[in-house]
């Protein structure tokens, strides 16, 4: 008897740092019998971190948790599973070379020593059957497509009487049909009583499955909302907007030459799915283009494509109008694209390695850094010096190693890095995600520079205020496809969300556009 | 009928050259399914046997040098394990100090061990050592009889490695250790400690590997010699692979190193040209040739078992 | 209450010094005790030792002969390790090296110069070494093959081929059976400085000085430095990540042909049995020693030499197994391996907090966060 409202599980006030990072900051949830709980919010935004807590891969250094009213440690995966609750994450927790049946009793300590595969093949048989999740038993892993792997992870929970299911993003790897089906799924087995948390950044799928919705915004909770009293615009705002924090003054520019066109790109990501469809834009000297969009619509693989990091499956590339399809990041750097990549410490920096000798990773193939193959010490210390002057990067020594750094720093320093080698295009990535305020002004400002020295930006950003803020044109990238390019004097916070929502501009219903972070 | 008995013959020496071979790759397939790479297995092997023989010498107890060979495996196994799990170290240079440290002593030991009349030395003297069981009517019949005149420690090869593959395939701790060996973090997801499993079946791969040792010392060539081993530990990492970490077939490596030193034998007295060493090689080339197929050809490895995780150290809260 | 593992805010500086001298001394006093259960004043086998590896001229030249190989392949391990390449076959590229430098002093002479035998027999030697290297680093750049099992195998396929050849086709005939070939023209001979110690530690020197400035002061160096630490960055950089592993490794396998054609043309002055004594293997343990810092490599290879020489001096002078110089180079490693977490890591011990009564409101100020 579901009626009584009475909450399967509670958590209060749960906090989690990790060094450097307040992970999650006294966040509560509560999920009540038979109902599907969405967990909303940016990457980072704390949301897979609050989950693993729950699931006792991590320990909160404070807070509780309650389930059924009773107060609950968790301390490992066994615990969480034998008070009912299991995840899916978002990659899958399988053993590939092992069988499907293999994997769902895996970790069981309640099985004989030597288990009956064919009785363990029968009980999954019924499962799949009563909750339309069809797969063979005896199948390995590997065999399997991502959409049936979701599938074993969902019966492994069910296997192990899981009354709480964890789903972790999990359509961002289905394609729409299984998504479909997906829903089915947890139709069935909320109709049973069981109930559901699942964590996305997709307003759409919010929308669709969930009864509640959290928000989470840089660890701490911001917004509890009931799915029927709320709508994909309001979730958008919810999730991506920010107080502004400042103001800068953007001068007007004039528009150079063309420096980067994109025509019909289409990609994959590393899964061979289609991430990019059809791109078309261009960007010209002195002009920065924003592109907006939730999370894992194509942005990165975007970010990719232009550097050289990743081929495109079709299309063209040209900057300054020479075909630049298939160069490599080698050919792209040379061609003067720059590139503030996403992951700083994994991608951008050299963490064992002096700031001076991270600041010198762009200049060291030429003169002054080096001279035929021989690297110059003296000159690359006074180009870090200049550089550490220039962009106010606080570090104590230019030979201190840079992952020492605060995370701002280290972005300051690729930044003077990637704007000294600059020339021609800058893409930057995030890159005031994460900062303080004083950092963010910092590298915005630093854009905004470039642009006015006649070089062109594109700017990836979740944020609608830092874009409306600083890009010229905003263009609003959806499952791939840009949804429609505008000025950003033209433009409202509302307008961009409508089209990260998934809605093409032309279907926007008309209206006159009020300027901008009014 | 003079074919097959030539073939007996081979197989029945194959075996007990091949026993020790044996032990140690089982042990180590154990190990390395759980993601830890042991190189230390020639310094324990060697360990295994001069202690196994000191033992054997002054008790006259066989079976407690064997306990004793298994414990020092066991225990040299656990500084690699203590090296690898708990201190994140490298377990290619943690494995190959092993070796270093192991020889040295083993060399040390059989020097300081022996007898005063002996000067102290252990080489040259003469201890208990297992002999051949005939088994009756079993060892008298054509072909397969000379399996079954073979000593107590072969003979327990024959019942090991069903054991160790029923154990690996069919039981519950067998699942668990396949999944720390392959995907760590999921098994560590499903509850399963990963560092408690690396311990112990490291360790259990040290104590068969000390096994492996006695098995020389005691029966095998009875008696200790300097680097009595002769570089088996280091065969072993080759024979582990050419078992596709399948301790069922770990048979199949010894017998294929003891087969063709069989048949270069043979061939050297048809006078046939291919030099012994090119001979030799095979089982090293072919072993570089199945880890290259397996990384091309990647759904094959899924099959052959390779555990992916193997000799990476394992952290969760790492951030 | 548990103990967990913190990454520390900056590398210990001392830590990196002290863990490599601390674990030295930590061996000694484990050998010590070793030493004292076979009945011998360790202080006194202590003394043995330091006197018949650097007590006179002579004892010196030995614990140089030793040091020499060591200090080539602990280079050549030293400078693959930086890769992350964990290349084991140093003892196969050794052997490799020597057996190419004995074709060449073997098969060259008359054919080529006197005066251009032994250069030409180190050259074949490197140039096999790097070959070897090759093979494992060819396989991992360009497929991915794991290079730890391979470049081990390949030890051994060098290690049966030297074998088969000083017993086979190249041995002596003139050499009453002993497994090795003829002596090497005079013109192949490496000098020697003194006693038996040759020219191979001016190679040693000078590889070290030029590793340490390709490293330090080139452009090549600089992105092995960015390819070892960081592969994804390099990536992005735009470096050449499997061109510049196979070239590393090339010259990493030519240090240990290097090594090898030394060994032939230097002291035994013809190929024979006892070549491979695991050279190789120990560099490995040189290498890791060294945090891979070429000029250490000097250093740590000549501690390991006059270990290796201090155990044959226990041995004449005390009647201690001579084998008592591998378990003190065994144990060093131990309390290094250990040590280095500490280097990077701190260990606390965490108390279990009782858990916070105010679940709600009052959120923390958040202070900056930093990644």
């Amino acid at each position: 008897m579901n009626d009584q409202p009475k909450p399967i599980l509670e958590m209060l006030g749960i906090t989690k740092r990790f060094p450097g990072v307040l992970a999650n900051d006294h966040v509560d949830l509560e999920l009540y019998p038979g109902e599907v709980l969405a967990l909303l919010g940016e990457n980072g935004a704390g949301k897979s971190t609050l989950m693993n807590i729950l699931v006792g891969l991590y320990r909160p250094d404070e807070g509780e948790i309650r389930m059924r009213g009773q107060r609950v440690e968790i301390h490992s995966p066994r615990d969480a599973a034998a008070l009912g609750i299991g995840m899916v994450h978002q990659n899958f927790m399988l053993v590939k070379t092992m069988t499907v049946a293999e994997n769902i009793i895996l970790g069981l300590s309640d099985l004989p020593f030597v288990p009956d595969i064919r009785e363990v093949s029968q009980r999954i048989r019924e499962l799949s059957q009563r909750y339309h999740l069809q797969v063979d038993p005896d199948a390995y892993i590997w065999q399997l497509s991502v959409g049936e792997q979701q599938r074993v992870e969902i019966l492994k929970l069910v296997y192990r009487g899981a009354e709480v299911l964890i789903l972790d993003e999990p359509t961002a790897v289905l394609t729409p049909q299984e998504a479909q089906e997906l829903e089915g799924v947890l139709r069935i087995m909320t109709a049973e009583g069981k109930s559901a948390i699942f964590i996305t950044h997709k307003m759409e799928e919010v929308m669709a499955f969930s009864d509640w919705v959290r928000v989470l915004q840089q660890g701490r909770l911001t917004a509890v909302r009931k799915t029927a009293e709320t709508s994909p615009q309001e979730l958008a705002r919810l999730m991506v907007g920010r107080e502004v924090l400042f103001r800068l003054d953007r001068t007007e520019c004039v528009l150079g030459e063309k420096i980067l066109e994109l025509h019909n790109i289409s990609a994959t990501d590393d899964r061979g799915l289609p991430a990019l469809r059809e791109v078309t834009f261009d960007i010209h000297g002195g002009e920065i283009l924003g592109i907006a969009g939730v999370a894992g619509n194509g942005q990165s693989q975007l970010a990719e494509v232009v550097t050289g990091l990743r081929h495109s499956t079709q299309g063209r590339i040209l900057i300054r109008g020479k075909d630049m399809i298939h160069a490599s990041p080698l050919a792209m750097i040379r061609a003067g694209v720059s590139h503030i990549p996403a992951d700083r410490i994994g991608m951008g920096a050299v963490g064992n390695m002096a700031v001076a000798d991270n600041l010198a990773m762009k200049g060291y193939r030429g003169s002054p850094i080096s001279e035929r193959g021989v690297l110059r010490p003296r000159s690359i210390l006074e180009f870090a010096q200049r550089m550490i002057d220039a962009f106010r990067i606080a570090t104590p020594t230019p030979q201190t190693r840079i992952k020492f750094l605060s995370g701002g720093n280290i972005q300051k320093a690729i930044l003077a890095r990637e704007i000294d080698a600059c020339d021609g295009l800058m893409v930057a990535v995030y890159p005031a995600r994460g900062l303080d305020v004083g950092a963010t002004e910092a590298v915005r400002k630093m854009l905004l520079s470039q642009r006015e020295q006649g070089l062109a930006v594109l700017l990836i950003s979740e944020d609608l205020e830092e874009l409306l803020t600083i890009a010229d044109r905003v263009a609003v990238l959806f499952s791939g496809r840009v949804m429609g390019i505008v000025p950003s004097t033209q433009t409202t916070v509302e307008m961009l969300g409508l089209m990260m929502a998934g809605v093409p501009l032309a279907d926007l219903p008309v209206s006159t556009p009020t300027t901008a972070n009014a | 009928m003079s074919v097959l008995a030539l073939i007996s013959s081979i197989l029945a020496i194959t075996l007990r050259a091949g026993t020790s071979l044996i032990y140690a790759t089982v042990g180590e397939i154990y190990t390395e399914r759980s993601g830890i790479l042991n190189l230390g297995l020639e310094g324990m092997m060697l360990m295994g046997a001069v202690t196994a023989f000191a033992t054997a010498f002054y008790t006259k107890s066989l079976w407690l040098a064997l306990i004793v060979a298994v414990i020092v495996g066991g225990l040299l196994a656990a500084l690699h394990a203590f090296l690898c799990v708990t201190m994140r170290a490298n377990q290619v240079v943690s494995g190959l100090s092993i070796t270093l440290f192991g020889s040295g002593l083993a060399s040390f030991l059989g020097q300081r061990l022996g007898p005063a009349s002996n000067n102290y030395f252990l080489v040259g003297m003469v201890g208990p050592k297992f002999t051949p069981i005939q088994i009756p009517v079993l060892s008298s019949l054509p072909v397969i009889g000379a399996f079954f005149n073979q000593d107590i420690l072969t003979y327990l090869v024959y019942l090991l490695m069903p054991l160790a593959w029923f154990y690996l395939y069919k039981t519950r701790p067998g699942l668990s250790l396949r999944a720390v060996g392959e995907n760590p973090q999921t098994a560590d997801a499903m509850g399963i400690d990963v560092g408690r499993t690396r311990y112990l079946y490291t360790i259990l791969g040290g104590m068969l590997t000390g096994l492996g040792g006695a098995h020389l010392s005691l029966a095998y060539t009875p008696g200790w010699t300097e680097n009595l081993t002769g570089g088996r530990g280091w065969i072993v990492i080759a024979l582990v692979i050419f078992a596709m970490w399948n301790p069922g077939r770990a048979v199949l490596g010894a017998v294929l190193f003891g087969g063709i030193n069989a048949v270069q034998f043979r061939l050297q007295a048809a006078g046939t040209a291919i030099p012994a060493a090119f001979l030799n090689m095979l089982p090293y080339l072919t072993t570089i040739f199945v880890l290259v197929v397996m990384t091309w050809w990647e759904a094959l490895s899924k099959r052959i078992g390779a555990p992916a995780a193997l000799g990476k150290a394992y952290m969760r809260e790492e951030k | 209450m548990r103990i967990v593992f913190e990454k520390r805010q900056s590398v210990s500086r001392q830590a990196i010094l002290l863990v490599p001298v601390l674990s030295f001394l930590v061996s000694l006093v484990l050998g010590a005790i070793l030493l004292l259960m076979s009945g011998v004043n360790p202080l006194a086998a202590y003394a043995a030792m330091a006197r018949g590896t650097f007590g006179s001229v002579y004892s010196l030249s030995e614990t140089l002969v030793k040091a020499i190989p060591l200090m080539l392949t602990g280079l050549g391990v030293s400078i693959a390790f930086r890769m992350q390449f964990w290349n084991i076959g140093a003892e196969g590229q050794l052997v490799l090296g020597a057996v190419a430098a004995a074709w060449a002093a073997l098969f060259l002479h008359g054919v080529i110069p006197d005066a251009l035998l032994l250069p030409v027999a180190i050259l074949a030697g490197m140039l096999a070494g790097a070959c070897w290297a090759g093979v494992p680093a060819g396989l991992k750049a360009y497929l991915g093959v794991d290079e730890t099992l391979t470049s081990l195998m390949l030890n051994y396929v060098a290690i049966l081929l030297a074998s088969h050849l000083y017993y086979g086709p190249w041995r002596d005939p003139q050499g009453y059976g002993f497994p090795g070939t003829a002596q090497f023209p005079a013109a192949a001979w490496l000098p020697r400085l003194w006693g038996r110690a040759h020219w191979g530690v001016a190679f040693a020197v000078i590889a070290a000085a030029l590793l340490w400035f390709i490293l330090n002061r080139t452009r090549w160096g600089f992105e092995l430095k960015i390819i070892g630490e960081n592969k994804t960055a390099a990536h992005y950089l735009g470096i050449n990540i499997a061109r510049n592993v196979l070239l590393a490794l090339l010259l990493s396998g030519a240090l240990s042909g290097l090594a090898g054609a030394c060994e032939v043309t230097g002291i035994s002055r013809r190929l024979q049995q006892g070549l491979s004594v695991g050279y190789g293997y120990t560099a490995i343990i040189v290498a890791w020693m060294a945090q891979l810092n070429p000029v250490a490599v000097l250093f740590v290879a000549v501690l390991m030499g006059a270990l290796l020489v201090g155990g044959d001096q226990v041995q004449m002078m005390m009647g201690l197994p001579a084998s008592m110089g591998l378990v003190l180079q065994g144990m060093i490693l131990f309390p290094m391996l250990a040590g280095s977490l500490f280097t990077e890591y701190r260990l606390r011990l965490i108390r279990r907090e009782p858990v916070a009564k105010t679940p709600t409101a009052t959120p923390v100020p958040t202070s900056e966060v930093q990644s």
